[in-house]
């Protein structure tokens, strides 16, 4: 008990020496595109989340094809497995790389105090898409690496057994579809990924996708409830409860597991999963695989149409930032271009191209063949919705509340979805009153 | 030794000269560790329960009692605590099944040595490997299914899956993997006690029952109220094998994912801080009462 009065003071004196560090001025706080390749030099440390791509050495290739262009610049790479986590903990130091995937729990309005300014948005903008995401007065901090739509992973043998050919236009249709699919096959209709989790959060996308509202997100950042008859997220969120509720999603979700997932759908053991589209790729990775022809994985968007038409959101993935602290900040921001413009990242990875009209990937092809139409949610009150979304621990975009609703749907749990959406309703309208909406 | 005589000669004058110093001296290596990884993190958790700090924000608010008040006006944050009972209940079944194995293999049986290996083992195993291992141990068609199926049991049970029968498999997940570490300090204590005393009781004639109340029963008391202490402060701050294997979904969420949750997910650093020191709080008070009902004493066997 003697030690407690040393150990406050050794941990105040640690506390002042963390905050204390970041006043020494790094020099200009703006990365600008550099004019001229060859007068740019440096050494530029990378943060990334995808490991798979620094370990197979994926990465390297990108860095040897860009020093071609900027002979005088070193590109180091640094895979970080639990991205979020390790990033937010180094962001309190100053060395969190030269470029970085900005981490979702950063607020947008501390985006100057941490990352360089990347030009205006009327320079930027104009240029790429996703831009207002990271915009804080005028000034962009972060530019998003690809885009991605959402939609239903589908295999085509499996529909097409059940005597389906055209997609559903409502989620009843849809429901009506599983339905066939389990009394005709012997598939299981709908895969949740439950266990892993992380798999449910991409039911967030439906947000924009119903109503076909490119306000849709902003209007979430207010007292109304988010849920309310007619909205996206009770759509979407209804759909799933329903799927559950008439057993037509895996039997024991508690066991269910992403890796094998991807298997299962390829060899028609499961008709369908709610996916963002980057997971086309993995998807017919896994069919081939399995010996299947890659063209059984289909894809269609969520059942619902305004005007006749399909809606789809193109949302972004982790946008790349400059470290404010950079000592090589033109070489940081030559990079990040470089990924964006040149060296076909998202083409090789399926993705939506960030850059303003670029086409789009083949595997969307069936969604431009069938007139969908795709919309970019604005982003302007990004803020206040982070602010309420973690006031109120509802957690839209996390898994947490749709496990819930799984249990309840299932029966492992007391209520029923008005019961659970009007509890997550009130928690959210609560938090938006003194969050000052 | 020879080759070094100044440092030999050094440390001997100094240790006649000031022995009080080199006792600290010794002590340095291990007290530096102490406080840098136990005693200033407490410290800043401390610090961070009065503030609003989100995990990231280079300026932290100081906001008084707020997270306290706040913690205890949403008494749902204690309901998870009832989780706890099942960790409790399985500790103590953990503790008799430990101490019946210790006492059994205490006596010389066969493959005395390899059932020692078998129970300790579990507990060498990484927490992760546990998890995943019963992953595949519960899930519907696995290992727990087949065997069952040998027996000709059909029970279609989901054993994560349901909420009933969850934290029975989780905690039973607990018990196989401390099972092996409760046994092997009973096994200690009870092999500490005198030889000379289970030859006086065989001689008197004493059956295996009265050796064991007369005799093993006193002499692993520290040891038995210790692992009372440990079980009761495990079962309240249960983390690793639920989080990894439902991550608290279901009706598995312990009080610490819970905290974790606050903290890395709705960013709550302030109020996560809060949490964990009122949990600490909560241990300390029952260690310190669990001394206050069962006073240490020293058995004196002879």
């Amino acid at each position: 008990m003697k030690l407690r009065p040393l150990a406050i003071a050794l941990a105040a004196a640690l506390l002042a020496a963390g905050c204390g560090g970041g006043d020494a001025d790094p020099g200009s706080t703006d990365a600008l595109p550099p004019a001229d390749p060859a007068s740019v030099t440096g050494e530029v440390t990378v943060l990334t989340n995808r490991t798979d791509l620094v370990t197979d050495g994926t990465m390297k290739k990108y860095a040897d094809e860009f020093k071609k262009t900027y002979p005088g610049v070193t590109v180091k790479f640094e895979g970080i497995t639990d991205y979020e986590g390790e990033v937010k903990i180094r962001m309190n130091t100053e060395n969190y790389g030269d470029v970085l995937l900005i981490p979702n729990t950063i607020v947008r309005d501390d985006y100057p105090k941490f990352f360089a300014n990347l030009g205006s948005v009327s320079s930027v903008g104009g240029k790429y898409l996703f831009t207002d995401k990271s915009t804080v007065s005028g000034k962009v901090y972060g530019l998003a690496g690809f885009g991605a739509v959402n939609g239903f992973v589908y295999n085509k043998e499996v529909w097409a057994q059940a005597g389906l050919t055209q997609w559903p236009t409502t989620p009843e249709g849809f429901l009506a579809a599983l339905q066939a699919i389990k009394d005709k096959t012997q598939a299981i209709p709908y895969y949740t990924n439950y266990k892993d989790g992380w798999p449910l959060t991409s039911w967030s996308s439906v947000v924009g996708s119903v109503t076909c509202d490119t306000k849709a997100q902003d209007k979430l950042a207010s007292a109304t409830d988010p849920w309310a008859a007619g909205s996206d997220l009770r759509a979407g969120d209804g759909l799933l409860f329903n799927i559950v509720k008439n057993k037509l999603s895996e039997p024991d979700p508690a066991t269910t597991n992403w890796e094998d997932s991807k298997g299962l759908i390829a060899t028609g053991k499961v008709g369908s999963m709610w996916l963002g589209s980057w997971a086309i790729a993995q998807m017919q990775d896994a069919a081939k695989k399995a010996g299947k022809d890659p063209a059984t994985i289909g894809y269609m968007p969520f059942p619902a149409q305004v005007n006749g038409k399909y809606c789809s959101v193109l949302s972004p993935d982790y946008q790349y930032a400059v470290n404010v602290h950079s000592k090589s900040k033109p070489a940081a921001r030559a990079w990040i271009d470089w990924m964006l413009d040149k060296s076909g990242f998202a083409e090789a990875n399926q993705a939506v191209s960030t850059v303003k009209g670029a086409p789009l990937p083949s595997a969307l092809k069936p969604f431009t063949d069938n007139g969908v139409q795709f919309i970019e949610l604005s982003q302007e009150k990004a803020g206040l919705f982070n602010k309420i979304d973690n006031a109120s621990e509802v957690g839209l975009n996390k898994q947490d509340y749709r496990q819930r609703l799984v249990d309840v749907a299932r029966g492992a749990a007391p209520g029923d979805l008005n019961s659970v959406l009007g509890e997550l309703a009130r928690k959210w309208s609560e938090a938006a009153k003194l969050a000052g909406s | 030794m020879t080759s070094r005589p100044a440092a030999g000669g050094f440390f001997a004058a100094m240790a006649k000269r000031r022995p009080q110093l080199t006792a600290w001296l010794y002590l340095a290596a291990a007290l530096a560790l102490l406080i840098t990884f136990t005693y200033v993190p407490v410290a800043s958790m401390i610090w961070y329960s009065f503030t609003n700090w989100d995990g990231v924000s280079p300026d932290p608010q100081f906001v008084g009692w707020s997270n306290y008040g706040q913690l205890f006006s949403r008494p749902e944050l204690f309901q998870v605590f009832f989780v706890s009972l099942y960790y409790l209940v399985a500790s103590f079944v953990q503790i008799v099944l430990a101490l019946y194995f210790a006492v059994v293999l205490s006596f010389s049986t066969w493959f005395r040595n390899l059932f020692k290996g078998v129970l300790f083992f579990p507990y060498l195993i990484n927490g992760v490997a546990v998890a995943f291992i019963f992953l595949y141990f519960f899930r519907q068609g696995g290992t727990l299914d087949s065997v069952l199926a040998f027996f000709g049991v059909h029970t279609g049970q989901f054993w994560l899956g349901d909420p009933d029968w969850v934290n029975v498999s989780l905690s039973g997940v607990s018990v196989w993997r401390f099972l092996g570490l409760n046994f092997v300090l009973f096994l200690g204590a009870i092999q500490s006690i005198p030889q000379e005393l289970h030859e006086a009781a065989s001689l008197d004639g004493a059956s295996r029952w009265q050796v064991f109340r007369h005799i093993i029963a006193p002499g692993i008391k520290p040891v038995l109220s210790l692992s009372v202490i440990l079980a009761i402060s495990g079962s309240l701050s249960v983390f690793e094998i639920p989080y990894i294997m439902t991550g608290g979904s279901g009706e598995s969420l312990t009080f610490v994912i819970q905290t974790v949750k606050l903290a890395f997910q709705f960013n709550k650093m302030g109020l996560a801080s809060a949490a964990a020191v009122v949990l600490l709080a909560m241990v300390l008070l029952i260690t310190w009462l669990q001394r206050r009902l069962v006073p240490e004493e020293r058995t004196d066997l002879t």
